[in-house]
């Protein structure tokens, strides 16, 4: 039995009298909505655009001929329908995202109005370099503020996101091995790490050693330093760790790391918990990816666009991916190609710059709060998450208790003999009105649930999410499975068949037999 | 500080109910030399006053292309964006909304994603689409990677005429994934681009309108290259021009990866754009990014979900298809509503709109002594050779306010045969005044 | 006379004289969830002993199944691509993935019976 057809079957054995059905189906606000090509009206559209004046077209005979199949509608119901698709979301603006490794924190509105400026939003990445020296200054100020942060003297920015600036840096250590001829094919993963470190690894020809944790839930430094050896070119480790714990050992870690001749890349999707208060440079990193749709605050928009730039240690700034902005006689130069200081470049790793939009945002995000309230983020950010700790200790359960840093992780135990499962609970926390944690992640944990407050949550909050997760663990513990199976109730949707959606997928519309049959 | 609500009582009150004495001793963990006592060396906090006044003054010394005569394509392309676009993005329900892994409370972004897989499917004349990627280059590399997936062939030909920074990301990738690129000269005009097909070919990479604007149909390259046994990638870089053109997909295309910028999507000085990835329904499970499926409800109802994510990094880990995560999110929804906004006879009209504007500009130009047109077919974007190198052609008319187009050298500084290669374009939002201003400027240079 | 044996990857082989059938356990496929896509190999194809032969996939995780023995695929079982979940309902019987035609069926030999697996798995809770 799935979770769906388990979910389906603990309703239909609900004994409460089933909801008043509405005759349109819509509940109030909640408004059912049909798909864009469920409502063509065909020839309207939603822009007024000028008839072209007659000319000779010089297409070559290459005219697209026949209809694409696109619905026509006009601006009010275009509007209305993406409108009522938003209130279906749940998002940062509605209530808290407890999503550990996500950082799921308050998107500041002054970050998208810059980004917007004319001077920002409206200028071409070729126009000539002389009529845009404002963009590269801003680019230019946003690394001189990441190199600080982080401790490493350069900073590759074009990577859009943070598995493209995972990709950047492994590759970055792999051009500095094959520079010094030596060519090394293991890199070093610890299991409880992101999905993204060993797919990177793997995409760049590397075997993927996993390295288990300890008993503490940090990565195994004896297993780690027994794996290390002339053929390991790097690696990957997350601090603070995908358990939210510090790798205290770090600094000596790396030492070993270097002692057998290979590179320490960080994930920096953490960062959070230690901005303003530790540089990762100073734990001996080589290079490290950041987040600026984490840390930074620029907005998830559902999915992306996000930002990853690099930030790298003197070994391996030659290898950097173009384009490079540098200091010249004259001012800020754009390098595009790999001459001069760029000889050494990988090359490119996307078109053009680098997600300018999110370096605007990110830069505002930062001057904000000042080196003083970055450090402030991170211990906020500690505090909070400590305090759900604290708080949540003794109703669910902690594998690794101690002090965490902006996130914590509870398992499945304090649900053992319930019935209700990891998924369970958090499709209940949903009907609560809150996001779930993120689930099942890290794997070295049973039924893991990370959560991660973020430091733009205020106390009375957090209180009332403690208070909800006691009341829901308690609930669980009495014996009422069918409620948690069953969840979430009063979503736009209950639980989803995703089993169906994978064994027959239907990725896109497609108009009805009967009506193309009429139609040909 | 604004964005933080903890009060000073607050904090106090939760160190006590840690048992912890300071918020230092939270950080005991950290290994003392990596303690910093104080905060670093860079501004303090300001608030938005000072904010907005420090970046404004950066974005004020940027010329905005709307502000002078525009002709800069190569890749990224001005175009009208209605406003209601940017209104319904910035919704807090989807501008601040996470990547949709609950989908009960996800229908909104779910159902949209929808919409755009089947958008590009539809535009590109394809049988599915992804939820998107990175941009156009990444999306490229994506396509010639799955051609080595499918056809266990190591070898991709990547046509001259393909945007060079296309070019260049599959040879970075090439390096350092292992596959090959053989990548030929970027000469515009002809390739015989079938007789380089071999056993070891996996896919061949065109792009149409290719670099230079020219306009092709690939339907006998299609043909040879399955013959083959080969797989064919159509790169698209204004997608625009698929409002009136021939698809890909009915020329024959394994694989359509195109950059999505010109809808819904400013310049913003090359990012974020939109990485657009279409396929046939047998290679769906070999695709990269998101995908967006139709299913139902415990309640019967129809409703959205991601799915066939075993192919994705949080599961397969090593064994994925590709290690991206976060993608385009927010651009694709501004894609979405601007062609849902156009619909078909709007897109259809835009792309007419375009198509005129450049056979207008060709036109005026052409009349230029010294100045040649090397394309025999265009959408909005073509190419001239000039009697003069064409970067200080460039350069000496932004000084006198004008960005009249690419110089080709830009791209190609080490390719003398392409340093009086100028690219042009216009849009929709090209006026007969600026047409004028690049006319009467070019006439005034080169006489 | 058939002979069955598992591994300690949960994988069954079924020996019928020179040929042997292979399929997940029914411990696998609870473990699985819902199975929404098995990739199978190629006819012809070479399979060695321990090493990947198949994938098997659910919502929630993709899995490798290793071949129990050495040989070479002379069939799979087509009706799982429209039906995958077969495996889920008869993994021992009309969910199996491949035939195989055996290099050596001494391999068989260093495998569990039914009795030393049904104890293997009672162990791993």
């Amino acid at each position: 039995m799935n979770d769906w057809s388990r979910a389906v079957s603990a309703r239909r054995g609900d004994d409460l009298a089933p909801p008043i059905d509405s005759v349109t189906g819509n509940r109030g606000l909640q408004i059912e909505e049909a798909l864009i090509f469920e409502q063509d009206s065909p020839g309207h559209c939603g822009v007024d655009l000028p008839e072209p004046a007659p000319f000779r077209s010089r297409l070559g005979g290459l005219e697209r001929q026949g209809p694409i199949g696109l619905p026509g509608i006009s601006e009010p119901q275009i509007v209305r329908h993406f409108t009522r698709l938003s209130q279906k979301n749940y998002a940062i603006d509605t209530g808290l995202y407890p999503l550990g490794s996500c950082t799921m924190k308050h998107n500041p509105r002054l970050n998208e109005k810059l980004a917007r400026l004319p001077g920002f939003a409206d200028i071409h990445p070729l126009q000539p370099v002389k009529t845009v020296p404002g963009a590269l200054a801003l680019i230019d100020t946003l690394a001189h503020w990441l190199k600080t942060l982080t401790g490493l003297p350069a900073i590759a920015l074009s990577p859009a996101a943070g598995a493209h600036g995972e990709l950047c840096g492994i590759m970055a250590i792999r051009a500095a091995l094959e520079a010094r001829g030596d060519r090394r094919a293991r890199v070093l993963v610890p299991e409880s790490a992101h999905g993204t470190n060993p797919a990177t690894a793997a995409a760049c020809g590397y075997a993927v050693d996993p390295i288990p944790a300890d008993e503490t839930g940090r990565v195994d430094r004896a297993a780690l330093e027994a794996k290390l050896g002339t053929d390991v070119a790097a690696l990957m480790l997350t601090n603070p760790n995908t358990c939210g714990l510090f790798e205290r050992e770090m600094i000596d870690i790396a030492a070993a790391v270097h002692a057998a001749g290979a590179f320490f890349y960080c994930d920096g999707a953490n960062f959070n918990a230690i901005v303003g208060r530790v540089r990762p440079a100073d734990l001996g990193i080589d290079c490290m990816h950041l987040n600026l749709h984490k840390t930074f605050s620029t907005p998830h928009g559902g999915g992306g666009p996000g930002s990853g730039p690099v930030a790298l240690a003197a070994s391996l700034a030659p290898y950097a991916p173009l384009p490079w902005i540098v200091h010249g006689s004259d001012g800020l130069e754009l390098i595009e190609h790999k001459s001069g200081p760029a000889e050494h470049s990988l090359g490119r790793l996307k078109g053009f710059h680098g997600q300018m939009g999110m370096f605007v945002r990110a830069l505002a995000y930062m001057m904000s709060h000042g080196s003083d309230g970055l450090r402030q983020v991170a211990e906020d950010a500690v505090l909070n998450a400590n305090y759900l700790r604290a708080r949540l200790a003794d109703d669910l359960s902690l594998p690794f208790p101690g002090v965490c840093m902006h996130e914590v992780l509870f398992d499945d135990r304090f649900l053992k003999d319930t019935g209700v499962t990891t998924l369970d609970f958090a499709k209940a926390l949903i009907d609560e009105g809150y996001h779930p944690m993120t689930m099942y992640f890290p794997l070295i944990v049973h039924g893991a649930m990370l959560i991660e407050p973020t430091e733009t949550e205020s106390k009375a909050l957090l209180d009332w999410f403690i208070s909800v997760m006691k009341r829901l663990a308690a609930v669980a513990r009495a014996g009422d499975a069918a409620r948690f199976r069953s969840a979430p109730e009063f979503t736009p949707r209950h639980r989803l068949d995703e089993t169906a959606a994978a064994r027959k997928p239907v990725l896109r519309w497609r108009p009805e037999p009967a009506r193309r049959e009429a139609a040909d | 500080m604004r964005y933080l609500p903890l009060t000073s009582s607050d904090r106090a009150e939760m160190l006590a109910a840690i048992g912890a004495p300071s918020i230092d001793a939270l950080f005991a963990d950290v290994p003392e030399p990596a303690r910093l006592q104080g905060p670093l060396d860079l501004p303090r906090a300001m608030g938005e006053i000072e904010v907005e006044r420090a970046i404004s003054s950066m974005a004020a010394r940027n010329v905005a292309a709307g502000s002078v005569p525009f002709f800069i394509g190569a890749g990224v392309y001005r175009h009208h964006i209605p406003a209601a676009v940017d209104h319904l993005i910035q919704r807090g329900e989807f501008l601040t909304s996470y990547t949709p892994y609950q989908p009960e409370i996800a229908q909104g972004t779910l159902q949209y994603l929808f919409e755009f897989q089947t958008q590009v499917a539809l535009l590109t004349g394809m049988e599915v689409a992804n939820a998107s990627l990175y941009d156009g280059a990444t999306a490229c590399v994506e396509a010639v990677m799955m051609a080595g997936r499918i056809t266990g062939r190591r070898k991709a030909v990547l046509s001259g005429q393909l945007h060079p920074h296309y070019r260049e990301v599959c040879e970075t990738y090439a390096r350092f994934v292992g596959f090959a690129v053989d990548a030929q000269h970027p000469i515009p005009g002809g390739e015989d681009l079938a007789a380089l097909v071999d056993r070891d070919t996996s896919c061949v990479v065109v792009q149409n309108p290719d670099f230079f604007g020219e306009v092709r149909d690939y339907s006998e390259l299609a043909q040879r290259c399955h013959e083959a046994g080969t797989l064919l990638v159509i790169v698209v870089t204004e997608i625009l021009s698929l409002g009136a053109i021939r698809a890909p997909g009915e020329m024959g295309a394994d694989i359509v990866a195109a950059e999505g910028q010109s809808l819904g999507n400013a310049l913003n000085f090359g990012g974020p754009h939109v990485g657009l990835f279409a396929t046939r329904d047998k290679f769906v499970r070999q695709m990269p990014g998101r995908l967006v499926g139709q299913t139902t409800d415990a309640a019967g109802r129809r409703g959205w979900v991601l799915t066939l994510s075993t192919r994705e990094q949080h599961i397969r880990r090593e064994k994925a298809t590709s290690n991206i995560c976060t993608n385009s999110g927010l651009c694709s929804l501004a894609f979405t509503i601007h062609l849902a906004l156009l619909g078909e006879t709007g897109l259809k009209r835009l792309a007419c709109l375009n198509h005129a504007a450049a056979v207008k500009l060709a036109e005026r130009i052409e009349a230029v002594p010294g100045v040649r047109l090397v394309n025999r077919a265009f959408f909005n974007e073509f190419a001239v050779r000039l009697p003069r190198p064409a970067s200080e052609v460039v350069d000496r008319l932004a000084e006198r306010g004008i960005l009249a187009g690419v110089p080709a050298s830009r791209f190609y500084p080490s390719r003398n045969e392409l340093a009086d290669l100028l690219l042009v374009a216009a849009t929709e939002l090209t006026t007969d005044a600026d047409i004028d201003r690049l006319e009467g400027g070019l006439r005034e240079m080169l006489s | 006379m058939s002979l069955l044996r598992f591994t300690r990857d949960h994988e069954w082989i079924r020996l019928d004289g020179d040929f042997a059938v292979v399929g997940i356990t029914d411990y696998a496929q609870s473990q699985l969830g819902d199975v929404v896509y098995v990739e199978l190999p190629e006819i012809g194809r070479r399979v060695d002993q321990g090493k990947e032969a198949a994938v098997v996939e659910s919502v929630k995780a993709a899995s490798e199944v290793y071949a129990p023995a050495s040989g070479e695929v002379v069939e799979v079982n087509d009706a799982l691509a429209a039906d995958p979940a077969k495996v889920n309902a008869d993994a021992m019987g009309e969910g199996w993935f491949l035939k195989l035609r055996l290099a050596d069926a001494k391999e068989l030999d260093g495998l569990l019976d039914e009795e030393a697996y049904r104890k293997f798995v009672e162990e791993q809770h």
